[in-house]
């Protein structure tokens, strides 16, 4: 699905759910661009930068977060239908975010374990991408995404062209940027060689392990992955961990990780 | 041709000489524990009483007493960065005023680079993607900009890893030609031989020793120790009829369990050539850019045509790489398109064995 031209400037809503806020940021932080981005289409509910009317009907919607009550999900099919285009950021938005390991635990009783009063707390059990509620047009994955992947996505759609997806593995683009193999030349457990592009290799970078922040790539062998950690003598509840992590929920990571996971601990 | 000997304490005076002759000089350096090639000013950056320690999966450094400057075998890369970009843009797009677009092709100008400690595998490595961009009607302009003006400094393999398997390609360890200079070291210093009018203009001014009889001796015996040391090997150098004819092996499910489709194998073989393109353009829309990224057969994109991915899943991807790399590059190229460098062993995060799967694949097969 590609945008027709509205014929003015395109509207644009920026929708919060369960999420951090850290994703908006993308948009918020682009400094100069911001103001050049403002020129092309009409900003008409964005909370976090002043513009409040959630109802409005949009071209663009960017929607942030899980959905993880009751009434996000009943938020979710409204701003689906006031939207043309709809497009996901984030982990949460994508896979249901950290949240998601709640999925894994006995979510009520954390709530009485934790809130003295805890009929006041009106979530449900589970956290989930928006894509499990609604037709989702664009996914943008990571936690948070990058400004790049946010104007890089608006830019086509501006344009009337379907953004492009990044879904190769981030191996591709360490080894496009002549870094070292951190799990090869240090046996690090790293999650790079599952894990969807869009960062630039960001933590081999700086000679860290990928966490596996932008989620699961296309064709993703976590299972390989994951014995291959076991077999460099990582604890299997340890490679289960790195798994089942910011996006535990989705489906190549849950498999991984939900087998080698000794309690809900 | 055998030029002469120079003395290890004077190997600072070559780099000198390819500076002043203008080259900027490249070498190899110890970088985040593993050998890989940058700009080299000193012979102090050179990887001295260096060793590498590599199997299937795993590429390690280790210090020895020795003093020499290329007691290893071979770093990350070999000379695919520095002729094929792993990135570059190829043409740049502009509105102007009343809506027309206007192209124009990126055409950088590029320091002409020594490179120096090139291996025998790279060089053979560097022939065959001097065929792919160069050796068609229409040359590639970025790849011929940065490969005319390129030096080779070239050294024999004296300790191979446990990953090369340059003898059963016939690749190496010795370097047979394509290079400018080439250079045995001992532990005394270097017996240096010319390969080019150019090679044999930049050594002329440094007051080369005669080589003995005995450095001679030396330098062909570590060759032959190079060569015996080495454990992996392919069945054979043409596998063209034995992997054509076992496209349904049960093999080739089997590596797909253990294979992370990372495109790690294809990023750092020294042939691997494809790309994919992409463009980018101004937040505004007045102005954009088609680039040339690293692509790998392990991609979805790299087999996706309109409304289909032709090869879905890591089995057909495998089965690509492998049968094009060691079957139909005789078609296009005359020879194998591997080197037999192991880079593709080494860096495997998962530690797949191209030998091991060539041979269980072409096992019982007439052409193993």
């Amino acid at each position: 699905m590609t945008l027709p031209n509205p014929g003015r400037k395109p509207r644009v809503a920026v929708h919060k759910f369960s999420s951090c806020d850290g994703c908006q940021l993308a948009l918020l932080g682009l400094g100069e661009d911001l103001l050049q981005l403002s020129t092309l289409v009409e900003f008409v509910h964005f909370a976090e930068a002043g513009p409040v009317d959630p109802g409005a009907e949009v071209d663009i919607a960017f929607v942030e977060g899980s959905i993880g009550t009751a009434a996000d999900m009943e938020r979710i099919r409204e701003v689906r239908a006031k939207s043309r285009f709809l497009v996901a950021i984030g982990a949460c938005a994508t896979s249901g975010g950290l949240q998601a390991l709640r999925n894994l635990a006995g979510g009520q009783a954390w709530i009485r374990a934790v809130y003295p009063r805890p009929a006041y707390v009106d979530c449900l059990a589970t956290s989930t991408a928006v894509s499990r509620h609604v037709q989702v047009d664009f996914e943008l994955w990571g936690c948070p995404v990058s400004s790049r992947q946010v104007t890089v996505a608006l830019r086509a759609l501006l344009s009337g062209v379907q953004p492009v997806e990044e879904r190769d593995k981030v191996c591709m683009e360490c080894k496009r940027s002549q870094m070292v193999c951190v799990m090869v030349a240090r046996g690090l457990p790293c999650m790079g060689p599952v894990t969807r592009a869009g960062c630039g290799a960001l933590c081999p970078g700086i000679g860290r392990d990928c966490y596996a922040c932008y989620g699961p790539a296309e064709n993703a062998n976590a299972e390989a992955l994951a014995r291959r950690m076991e077999a460099s003598g990582i604890p299997s509840a340890a490679v289960g961990r790195r798994f089942l992590s910011i996006n535990s929920a989705s489906p190549p990571f849950f498999a991984a990780g939900i087998g080698r996971m000794d309690s809900h601990d | 041709m055998e030029a002469g000997f120079l003395q290890h304490g004077r190997f600072q005076a070559l780099l000198d000489v390819l500076h002043g002759c203008g080259y900027r000089c490249i070498g190899p350096q110890v970088r985040d524990g593993a050998i890989v090639y940058d700009a080299l000013s000193t012979c102090r950056e050179l990887p001295q009483g260096v060793r590498d320690l590599q199997s299937a999966g795993s590429y390690r450094l280790e210090r020895t007493s020795g003093l020499r400057y290329f007691g290893w075998a071979n770093g990350l890369q070999a000379l695919k960065p520095m002729v094929f970009a792993p990135e570059e843009t190829l043409w740049r797009v502009q509105r102007a005023d009343d809506g027309a677009l206007r192209f124009s092709a990126s055409r950088p100008s590029f320091a002409n680079l020594a490179v120096i400690g090139v291996r025998a595998c790279d060089l053979a490595a560097l022939a065959l993607l001097d065929r792919h961009f160069l050796g068609t009607a229409v040359a590639d302009p970025c790849y011929a900009a940065r490969r005319s003006g390129m030096f080779l400094v070239a050294v024999h393999c004296s300790d191979p890893s446990g990953s090369c398997f340059c003898a059963s390609t016939g690749d190496g360890p010795q370097a047979s030609g394509g290079f400018d200079l080439a250079l045995s070291e001992l532990d005394e210093g270097f017996i240096v031989e010319t390969g080019s009018a150019r090679g044999a203009d930049t050594v002329a001014g440094l007051g080369l020793e005669p080589v003995t009889a005995s450095q001679r001796d030396a330098a062909a015996r570590q060759i032959d120790t190079a060569r015996a040391r080495q454990r992996r090997g392919l069945p054979s150098r043409d596998l063209r009829a034995a992997l054509v004819s076992n496209p349904e092996h049960p093999r080739w499910e089997q590596v797909a369990q253990r294979c992370l489709a990372c495109g790690n194998c294809t990023s750092v073989c020294p042939t691997c050539f494809c790309h994919a393109v992409c463009d980018s353009m101004e937040l505004d829309g007045s102005a954009g850019a088609h680039a040339r990224i690293w692509d790998s057969c392990f991609t979805a994109g790299h087999s996706q045509i309109h409304g289909l991915t032709v090869r879905p899943d890591t089995r057909t991807r495998y089965r690509q790489w492998l049968t094009h790399k060691l079957g139909s590059w005789h078609e296009q190229f005359g020879r194998s398109g591997c080197v037999g460098c192991g880079r593709c062993i080494s860096w495997c995060p998962a530690g797949i064995d191209i030998t091991e799967e060539a041979a269980a694949i072409c096992s019982g097969s007439s052409d193993g």
